[in-house]
């Protein structure tokens, strides 16, 4: 399998604060991958860089090939790399189907397509994903009124229906009742198996991460740590040490 | 669409086409509350629907009124010797000049507003919440201020037009039913507009616009977009304008800030921001409202008024349809559903 995202010795630094430091991975076609690290690691720096959200001091970071370290966020957003937040944004003043149905690719947008009316298809295939992340009975609420868990859900939702090639995904399950977890593990595989959707997913809870990501990197200190598969970083000692604070 | 709407548009239609042959002697009254409408409507579109709260709006109105009267006094004489005489000396206009300069006028001024909307959105869409509002605000208070110093256009005093040629009170018909035409496209216009895409993706702004960035919408586009369709109806109901008044200068009629500028605001807070029916709701209202306290309260009109929009600020921030959404949301579709397994499928 081919790399979809290419990171290339990045570094960021706020002011004094050097939040990424010459980091470098990459993300396989079709996986799914993980990236692990303690709190203020640098995990959502990179992935902010990734997506374009603030401009790189150092390095490279190409998707599909093409170098995208320089492009606004909106933009690298119609390539197809999407991402979803730690602090979960919807739009809370529309309800569940409104919140799908803007959530349609803008790739292909043209501004005359933007005047027209959503189709029966777009409105079947709101309700089809709402169904498929359980929120299809509350699909006229407004979504602001959601439980946070059912807006995580709802924000996974709509990042599907943008029809992405590769979503980056911030703590998908932070603040999820754990019965709810598991049926959110399954539907990010089906996700990966049946829509093909690349997923590059942060996480804190070990075991999400361990029982779905191939490959796992480990972030401590803004450096990449260490690399592996569930198994080995598992065992890896730097990794133990990181998590327990020998650094 | 359900039957009570169609009931409820054809009575609105039924009353718009009435008003003035039934209430001759407010007339110029109710062109007013149709310019209202108006200035409402349009100012929802960027206020309420995208969560940019312009105070500037009011610039178009009086950009509108000066472009409709230039293109109408410079089709038939030239602009700097007219508005030196400053109303005296003989400028005569056919009926023909006259309708044909104020429709060309009209027009001319909504689209020049247009234009200036696409450029000045440029610069102030840059900025966010109350930085935008106050951005705006200088714009209009600037454009006050540049016009009343630049004598090719009057200067200070303004221009005047020439007076409607006919009867006066078929004039003042003639102007509401103008107004009334606008005020309807303008409602028929953004009932469309906000259930296209388009209008999902500026309620996307509103909502979170970082969101809408990171899903890959074109956000300045359609930000400008709104803002320059906004200007448009603005532009022309200032041109309306114009002609209705006869004479306008700048700071008081043209770019009234504190006036009309304000007025806009207060209706669509008083109606509910962010609704289809709210801005003419609070349009109504806050109209009938002044007329009342300036004819019965004269003295005290200014205080009432501003006693309303500290109580709307304050205590009534949703507005009427706001509040009816807050107090009846199944009247507006919004509750739990039973699943229906055929329908997912």
């Amino acid at each position: 399998m081919s790399s979809i995202i290419e990171v290339q010795g990045v570094s960021k630094a706020f002011g004094g604060v050097v939040a990424n430091k010459e980091v470098s991975l990459s993300v396989k076609q079709g996986g799914i991958t993980g990236l692990i690290g303690p709190n203020g690691s640098g995990k959502t720096t990179l992935f902010n860089s990734v997506v374009g959200y603030h401009p790189i001091d150092a390095g490279s970071i190409k998707f599909e090939g093409k170098e995208v370290s320089k492009l606004p966020v909106q933009e690298i957003a119609r390539l197809g790399l999407l991402r979803t937040f730690q602090q979960t944004r919807i739009y809370g003043k529309m309800n569940g189907v409104e919140n799908m149905l803007i959530s349609l690719p803008h790739r292909k947008m043209s501004i005359w397509d933007a005047l027209k009316s959503y189709s029966s298809e777009d409105y079947e295939r709101a309700d089809h994903l709402l169904e498929f992340v359980g929120l299809y009975e509350k699909r006229k609420l407004k979504s602001g009124d959601l439980s946070f868990g059912q807006q995580k859900l709802l924000e996974f939702a709509m990042a599907l229906m943008n029809e992405p090639t590769c979503l980056l995904l911030d703590e998908p399950t932070a603040g999820i009742n754990p019965t709810l977890i598991n049926g959110l593990i399954d539907r990010l595989k089906r996700a990966n198996a049946e829509f093909g959707i690349t997923l590059f997913i942060i996480e804190h809870n070990m075991r999400v991460i361990m029982s779905m990501a191939e490959t796992i990197y480990c972030m401590a200190h803004g450096e990449m740590l260490a690399q592996g598969t569930p198994d080995e970083i598992q065992n890896d000692q730097r990794v133990i040490d990181a998590y327990l604070g020998a650094h | 669409m359900a039957r009570n709407k169609i009931i409820l548009y054809a009575l609105s239609l039924a009353i718009t086409l009435i008003a003035p042959f039934a209430f001759p002697a407010y007339g110029t009254q109710l062109a007013t509350l149709w310019l209202m409408i108006i200035v409402a409507l349009t100012w929802d579109m960027t206020g309420g629907q995208m969560g940019y709260n312009s105070l500037g709006n009011i610039f178009f109105y009086g950009t509108g009124m000066y472009v409709a009267a230039v293109i109408s006094i410079g089709l038939v004489y030239d602009v700097g010797d007219y508005t030196n005489a400053a109303g005296g000396g003989i400028y005569e206009f056919t009926d023909a000049q006259y309708f044909g300069g104020l429709f060309l006028g009209i027009l001319g001024a909504g689209i020049f507003c247009s234009i200036t909307a696409v450029l000045i959105g440029y610069v102030t869409f840059g900025l966010r919440g109350p930085y935008f509002a106050i951005g705006t605000l200088g714009v209009a208070i600037a454009a006050g201020e540049l016009v009343s110093n630049w004598e090719w256009v009057g200067g200070g005093q303004g221009i005047a037009l020439p007076v409607y040629p006919g009867d006066l009170d078929i004039g003042k018909i003639f102007f509401y039913f103008l107004f009334a035409a606008i005020g309807v496209s303008v409602f028929i216009f953004v009932r469309w507009l906000y259930g296209t895409r388009f209008g999902a993706a500026i309620n996307a702004i509103r909502d979170d616009e970082e969101k809408a960035d990171a899903m890959g919408i074109h956000a300045l586009r359609y930000k400008l977009i709104t803002w320059a369709m906004a200007a448009f109806f603005v532009g022309m109901a200032g041109g309306i304008s114009a002609f209705q008044l006869i004479h306008f200068e700048p700071l008081e009629s043209a770019y009234q800030t504190i006036n009309l500028g304000i007025f806009m605001v207060v209706c669509v807070l008083l109606g509910g921001k962010g609704t289809l029916w709210g801005p003419v709701v609070g349009a109504i209202l806050f109209h009938l409202f002044k007329e009342v306290t300036w004819n019965y309260f004269l003295g005290w009109q200014w205080v009432a008024l501003g006693a309303l929009i500290v109580v709307t600020v304050v205590y009534f921030q949703d507005g009427v349809m706001g509040w009816l959404m807050h107090k009846r949301p199944e009247w507006f579709g919004i509750k739990v559903e039973a699943k229906v397994a055929e329908e997912a499928k």
